[in-house]
């Protein structure tokens, strides 16, 4: 039973369309966070019985089905996943770590992700983002800030990236996307 | 009308474009500068200089410019000092002058030039010293409304402006022929290649100078194959009227687009890139230097360049009658430009003794007066421009008479190129002077270095030295294209024409137009002991205007070597700063303005407390309710609602923003042992305990309640805005001190949204909604976890008011679900929200402290009376080998107490000094203070030297210079000191 | 503006992703220490015009911390090194010797 959609406390400014790139609030998503030793087996095969997912890569991230696993640190990664299935990913990789020194969390409240999409989403990202998002790879993760708010950034395919940061910057952002990509700028970029 | 009949590469003479300039109407056509544009209509003064008021025309045809600046626009989008060189021309522009009252031409600030014998250089420095009191009510606001520049905007800049991040292997700045050259090279090597110019076009200088043949093929015919070629490559960004304004450390450059000046703005109005380059190539070209003669600031007194570029690219006709002084072969371009438009060229003064080149033997071949070893001596002429000049002959020693007079409207002055080094200036890389080519150009031996210590920027063609259009394509390096140009003799520098007798510094020889600063002022400068050039510089403010001294910093530092007698490359030059021309102030602020200007954090039930009547206050970059309003009650009378609610029956506080952290791992309590002051790892789960938080001086830092929650895992509360700062406190002891230590920490501040419920009636209140919490099994700083109305509750019982009371915290996606219930069942109970101020007011009666408040950085928790809190059984922890210090152990430090001021109702100001019985030292100062309705009277905390063993004493608080009031020191905590009310 | 290379997640990044932590390898005395060595290690700080060990935390991004050598003046960054290492690393240390050989 949630109820609060994070695009409510969002709406200052309307998403534009149409210039090359489309701003999206998505709802509410599942998100764990696991610390531990990445490169530890028993590490991997938890993190492979409650994801389905392999460990990722140094800033990449990993997908099964609806659920991506991303890199965020050398001893940390955020599961992304359906909203109701979060605490299921925490007792099964719990279960399965055993008496290993871990953390796994429930953080589906703690964040909002937006969608920036569109041949010229990079362009909208990188009016803020000090990131070469033009070269970014496919599922790469890069941390970094948007403007002065700390953000995370994946390209999930091709011109799409997600976006995701504290909610309580959620409203912030979100205005600030929109006035990024409604700008009639984007034309000559 | 100026305009030529034919000619100017630049403009459409099919489409014409209005605009005004002091108001009154002119015309000009699609492709002129305002300047051009002007110059064509005949309008030749343009603005009044800043410190004597003389009349001044355009010098320039480029962003060097010093004199004619312009107010652009009006109402909202009015812009003061905009170089109209560099302004392109579109219908329904509004440019008007400055610096000038009533009016450009009847300007009363000439009576400064009338008494200039009496504004040396340093003028301002010497006489206006004393008395002190008159430099801020007589001499300031006077000097202010004579001298200036454009009038500042009063208005909001409805424009819009933002950044853009690019990233690069090559960054090429100037779209010249070695820009376009450098381009093509990068471009052909498959690197990632951006190429920028400030103009709104391709080619440089060789669109006026298209005399060279490149490759077999006229000049621009090669530039616009470049231009072709370039632009069909992938991996070649190129971008117009896009200055490269800085280059900073390890490849760090400003482009400033000016995208929407030539148009009425859709979309951005400038754009700032932010780029990182692997490699910075400065194709940034060359400045002509003016010769400072006599007079020679008269409108019509240009640059060679700049009068052969008004006839080349805008058909303009500078003057009809127009004397070239040179020296060198390149100033003849001029003469042989203004001959071939058909305009009369009334003699060719050159310095050199005997001129010779194939230039020099084309304009004597046209029929064109060239006298050798000659100079323009004196020019006359009045505001509309120049009348005549005076010729005088060279190397004959200062004192000369003057010569033949020659009837002129233009004075076309070719002193000499400078090449543009500032982008290697800006990051680290140093000049030389080559005597040779009088010219500082870059140092190959000392270039800026990047992160490896490697060279990165590369100045190219004119800007690296290179005269010729073959030297600068050669200098790009790679196969160079084969050029067919005049062979050019070498220059000879001057650097001051004598007027009359004994030089006639009386005269003015004008060196910096935009500052009015002239030979006399260097050379007096220099007599007067500020021989560093730096020096000179910051007393003459040569080179210290708008236009940065791009025209004058080389004449000047010449003057000054040679009146100290020294070598040119022994005085130096001052080092250029970015940006390279100025920059926009939005630009800068980009698109964070207005709605985006700072970060904004806001709890989940943001929406429903501004519905609720909530005035917000920041707290940190938070933003809580300070209070809500109720009808039309006053702010007063609601806070003390909201306080009265507490008390005597239950309410709701929106604590979300207390940071949370969770510390897990088998080292966790050992862990917390050493952040907090008391311990930690002798908690049991399922139990709470308020932890003090030092830094290693000592000093208190954060307080808050940590939660155990298992054997393993802690739970730290923080104090608003203390989140992030707390969480990366503990990540640099474990990452950096402690890295063996087995503790994970995480910060969930945001996936929990947590409320306080207090007062008599939470337990009745909480009771009320269906769970599995025993909130009656509860104990005072207990902690539970279950399920309230259907969702998952973390329960702490712990009392930031004194009273009964739970904190509840949620999953952020339940908070409204949660706080709307809690309201639903309980309107019999009183139940409501209050705000940060009823907080406080609570607090502060029960004496808690707040950190930011009672501490300042400087506050041990010995001082606030919390010794209990700190553990003496501990073999470490942050912050206990500071507190043994002597200055931490010494008696008479202050300390927490109360205050109660002798009339109840009067309320300290916050801050107020408590002072020392003589009245003369403050021993203290008020950390909190309020009116308390519980106890019907004024209460403050303070921290007073001794504070503890003053109690009952009373006290002067100072007020303000003349007043002070008594207050008796008291135990700071203020109602039910046994804490009776919590625990119920 | 530096160019910082995290050596914990690779990227190069500008310096505005990065929070400065002051001098490296400053170690912090037992609790029994004395006073001049309590106060030399909260205040006493090099401050050259050469190289300079310091720590650096990737706060925007991976939020570790690291050790960089780099030149205060020339700005050149020599080597980027694990926060939990007790001095610079040999390779550094030649680096260093390589690079500022008179």
């Amino acid at each position: 039973m949630s109820d609060l959609s994070l695009a409510r406390a969002a709406l200052d400014v309307s998403p534009p369309s149409g210039l090359g790139a489309q701003v999206e609030a998505m709802p509410l998503r599942g998100m764990v966070t696991i610390r531990g030793d990445l490169g530890d087996a028993g590490f991997a095969a938890a993190l492979q019985a409650a994801t389905g997912c392999a460990v990722p890569e140094v800033r990449g991230s990993t997908v099964s089905g609806d659920t991506r696993v991303l890199w965020m640190s050398a001893d940390e990664v955020m599961i992304f996943c359906a909203w109701d299935a979060a605490p299921g990913v925490v007792a099964t990789f719990m279960e399965k770590a055993g008496d290993a020194h871990v953390l796994a969390l429930d953080v589906s409240d703690a964040r909002a992700v937006f969608r920036v999409s569109g041949e010229k989403a990079w362009r909208v990202l990188a009016k803020g983002a000090p990131v070469d998002l033009e070269r970014m790879e496919p599922g790469e993760v890069r941390r970094t800030r948007i403007a002065t708010v700390a953000a995370g950034i994946v390209r999930t395919d091709g011109d799409a990236f997600e976006i995701f940061c504290f909610r309580s910057f959620s409203t912030y952002l979100w205005n600030w996307l929109c006035v990024g990509a409604g700008a009639e700028s984007l034309s000559d970029l | 009308m100026t305009r030529l009949k034919s000619g100017g590469a630049l403009i459409d003479r099919d489409t014409s474009v209005t605009f005004t300039f002091d108001g009154k109407p002119f015309r000009g056509m699609k492709g002129d500068t305002l300047a051009s544009a002007l110059l064509a209509n005949g309008v030749r003064l343009v603005n009044r200089s800043y410190k004597y008021h003389r009349p001044r025309g355009v010098v320039t045809s480029g962003p060097e410019e010093p004199n004619a600046l312009v107010n652009l626009g009006s109402g909202d989008r009015h812009e003061p000092n905009i170089r109209m060189t560099q302004i392109e021309l579109f219908d329904g522009l509004e440019a008007t002058s400055q610096n000038r009252y009533p009016s450009l031409k009847s300007d009363v600030g000439v009576l400064n030039a009338a008494a200039s014998r009496l504004y040396p250089a340093g003028f301002y420095y010497k006489t206006f010293i004393h008395p002190r009191v008159a430099w801020k009510h007589l001499f300031e606001p006077v000097i202010r409304r004579i001298a200036g520049l454009g009038r500042a905007p009063t208005e909001a800049d409805p424009d819009t402006y933002e950044h853009q991040y690019a990233f690069c292997d090559t960054l090429i700045a100037g779209g010249g022929p070695a820009g376009l050259l450098a381009a093509r090279r990068a471009g052909e090597a498959g690197e990632r290649v951006m190429l920028v110019e400030q103009t709104e076009r391709w080619g440089g200088r060789l669109l006026t100078d298209d005399d060279a043949e490149i490759d077999g093929k006229p000049a621009r015919d090669w530039i616009a194959g470049q231009v072709a070629a370039l632009e069909a490559m992938e991996n070649v960004t190129l971008r117009l009227r896009t200055c490269c304004s800085a280059a900073f450390d390890h490849g760090y450059a400003l482009l400033y687009e000016r995208r929407a000046d030539h148009m009425t703005p859709t979309g951005p109005r400038h754009r700032l890139w932010r780029v990182r380059a692997g490699q910075i190539v400065g194709a940034t070209g060359m400045i002509e230097r003016p010769i400072p003669f006599y007079g020679n600031d008269f409108p019509g007194v240009m640059l060679a360049s700049a009068v052969r570029d008004y006839v080349r690219l805008w058909g303009v006709a500078p003057g009809q009658r127009t004397v070239l002084y040179t020296t060198n072969d390149d100033g003849y371009r001029t003469a042989l430009a203004l001959h071939e438009a058909g305009c009369h060229v009334a003699a060719i003064l050159d310095a050199r003794a005997d001129p010779v080149g194939i230039l020099v033997e084309q304009a004597r071949e046209a029929g064109l007066t060239v006298m050798s070893a000659t100079g323009i001596g004196k020019v006359s002429g009045n505001r509309d421009g120049v009348r005549e000049i005076q010729t005088v002959p060279l190397d004959r020693g200062d004192d000369v008479e003057l010569g033949k007079r020659i009837e002129c409207d233009c004075v076309a002055m070719a002193g000499g190129w400078s090449p543009v080094v500032h982008l290697y200036s800006h990051s680290g890389g140093k000049v030389v002077w080559d005597a040779d080519r009088a010219m500082y150009r870059p140092d190959p031996e000392n270039p800026p270095r990047d992160r490896h210590g490697e060279p990165y920027v590369r100045l190219v063609g004119g800007a690296g030295g290179a005269l010729t259009t073959g030297d600068v394509l050669a200098s790009v390096g790679g196969a160079t294209p084969s050029v067919v140009a005049a062979a050019e003799q070498p220059a000879r520098p001057v650097w001051f024409t004598p007027s009359q007798g004994k030089a006639a510094l009386g005269g003015k020889h004008f060196l910096d137009y935009q500052n009015d600063v002239t030979v006399a002022d260097i050379r007096l400068a220099a007599r007067e002991g500020f021989e560093s050039v730096e020096h000179a510089k910051r007393y003459t403010t040569l080179g210290m205007a708008t236009d940065q001294g791009k025209l004058s910093n080389i004449n000047g530092h010449a003057i000054l070597a040679e009146t100290l007698g020294k070598a040119m490359a022994d005085v130096g030059t001052t080092t250029f700063r970015p940006p390279y021309t100025p920059i926009s102030m939005g630009v800068i602020a980009g698109q964070e303005k207005g709605l985006l200007f700072k970060p904004v954090r806001q709890t989940a039930l943001h929406d429903w407390h501004a519905e609720q009547g909530a005035e917000f206050e920041p707290v940190g970059d938070w933003r809580r309710p300070y209070r809500y309003q109720r009808d039309s009650e006053g702010r007063e009378a609601s806070i003390t609602r909201e306080i009265k609610r507490v008390r005597e029956k239950v309410g709701l506080l929106d604590a979300s923003t207390l940071g949370k952290i969770i510390v897990r791992g088998p080292d966790a309590g050992k862990f917390l042992d050493l952040m907090y002051t008391n311990m930690m790892s002798t908690l049991k789960p399922g139990k709470c305990r308020y932890g003090l938080m030092c830094n290693d001086n000592g000093f208190l830092m954060d307080d808050g309640v940590v939660a155990r929650l298992d054997e393993q895992t802690f739970l730290c509360h923080t104090t608003s805005g203390g989140s992030d700062r707390v969480h990366a406190w503990m990540e640099e002891w474990l990452q950096t001190e402690w890295f063996d230590m087995r503790v994970l920490t995480a910060n969930v501040t945001e996936q929990w949204s947590q409320f306080a419920v207090a007062g008599p009636n939470a337990r009745a209140l909480l009771e009320r909604l269906e769970g599995d919490v025993d909130f009656a099994a509860l104990p005072f700083m207990g902690f539970a976890e279950g399920t309230v109305a259907g969702m998952p509750v973390r329960v702490f019982r712990i009392s930031f008011s004194g009273e009964l009371s739970y904190e509840l915290a949620v999953p952020t996606s339940y908070a409204l679900s949660l706080w709307e219930a809690l309201l639903d069942v309980g309107g019999d109970l009183g139940v409501g929200p209050y705000g940060t101020e009823a907080l406080h007011v609570l607090r502060a009666e029960k004496g808690f402290i707040v950190i930011g408040d009672e501490t300042d950085g400087t506050v041990t928790p010995h001082d606030v009376g919390m010794s209990w809190a700190v553990s003496k059984k501990k073999d470490d922890f942050i912050g206990k080998r500071a507190m043994e210090r002597s200055d931490l152990t010494r008696q008479g430090r202050k300390q927490l107490v109360g205050l109660l001021t002798e009339d109840p109702g009067y309320v300290l100001p916050d801050g107020a000094h408590a002072l020392s019985k003589d009245g003369e030292r403050a021993i203290g100062h008020v950390t909190s203070t309020y009116h308390s309705p519980t106890i019907g009277r004024s209460i403050a905390m303070a921290l007073i030297e001794g504070g503890m063993d003053r109690m009952g004493e009373t006290v002067q608080i100072g007020i303000d210079r003349k007043t002070s009031v008594k207050a008796v020191i008291a135990s700071p905590v203020f109602y039910d000191k046994d804490g009776a009310r919590q625990n119920v | 503006m530096l160019l910082i290379q995290c050596p914990v997640c690779g990227v190069e990044a500008e310096e505005t992703e990065f929070a400065p932590g002051g001098e490296a390898h400053i170690l912090r005395p037992e609790p029994g220490c004395s006073d001049a060595e309590w106060s030399a290690y909260l205040f006493e700080r090099k401050n050259p015009r050469a190289v300079h060990y310091e720590r650096w935390r990737h706060a925007f991004g991976c939020g570790k911390w690291f050790h960089m050598a780099r030149h205060t003046h020339t700005l050149e960054i020599f080597g980027v090194y694990a926060a939990d290492a007790p001095e610079p690393p040999q390779e550094i240390r030649d680096r260093i010797a390589e690079r500022t050989a008179p």
